[in-house]
């Protein structure tokens, strides 16, 4: 799904879809979308390190989403939309599940040192910029972007 | 994923391979706490770590903490470089007590 942000966007430079993918919210299908994330970002001019960072922010994209937005619940469904964005990538993350408030999801003090909860601030450190939006229809949209200069 | 532990003098060694994730956390988090239980100084063997997400930083350090209140040592060891982004990012390499190698770590 793409809005007016990202249209215009468009406009102004390239965007180009270059992976739809739709999966079931299961812990077991993660993997089956990094290889496609990382050979994506590779393609969008991002090095390898950064490559691999960005599968990683992915990675625990879904996992809120599998956790928090749908709860376990497995006949859920995420569609992940990769768009090259200049030298860069931009990232959706869309899913059918009640609407989640973004502050719910957040990272704790790095100080603090107890299992859990790094999954937004991994998002946050490696990509450029976040966007959660509520996505038409009903659900949840994340936008990710990660520039090759770290621009946005 | 794949793990194997074994025991290198007074150390219990335990092999972590492939990708450690939400997927496969919840087994890595029984054998490191099982390791735990049964040992005073501890390894993990990191060498074949393909992947590691903050499921599997979890289940480490969830391993270090149950291991201080054991007053048992939990070390890492052989951590390669993609490993060692992530805990970096989570500022965890400073954290952890890290050894280049095995010969290194139970010199330590």
């Amino acid at each position: 799904m793409i809005d007016a942000a990202v249209k215009a966007a468009a406009q102004a430079e390239s965007l180009d879809t270059l992976l739809q993918v739709r999966f079931l919210a299961k812990v077991d299908r993660i993997k089956l979308i990094r290889p496609g994330v990382e050979a994506t970002a590779r393609m969008c001019g991002l090095a390898p390190s950064v490559a691999r960072d960005v599968v990683l922010a992915v990675d625990e994209a879904c996992q809120n989403i599998i956790l928090h937005a749908y709860k376990g619940r497995e006949s859920g469904e995420i569609d992940l939309t990769l768009m090259r964005y200049g030298e860069g990538i931009v990232v959706e993350l869309r899913d059918r599940a009640p609407t989640v408030d973004p502050r719910e999801i957040q990272h704790r003090d790095l100080h603090d040192i107890k299992p859990g909860k790094l999954g937004s601030y991994f998002m946050s450190a490696i990509m450029d910029r976040l966007e959660y939006l509520a996505a038409p229809g009903g659900g949840n949209l994340l936008r990710m972007y990660k520039r090759k200069d770290g621009s946005t | 994923m794949t793990e194997t532990t074994g025991q290198i003098t007074n150390r219990r060694v335990v092999h972590l391979a492939g990708e450690i994730d939400l997927e496969h956390a919840p087994q890595v988090r029984k054998v490191l706490l099982g390791a735990v239980e049964q040992g005073r100084m501890i390894l993990v063997d990191m060498a074949e770590v393909e992947y590691i997400d903050s499921s599997g930083i979890a289940c480490l350090i969830e391993a270090l903490q149950e291991a201080r209140k054991n007053s048992a040592d939990l070390a890492l060891i052989t951590v390669n470089p993609q490993a060692m982004r992530v805990l970096a990012l989570a500022r965890l390499d400073t954290v952890f007590d890290i050894h280049d190698d095995l010969t290194s770590a139970v010199r330590a």
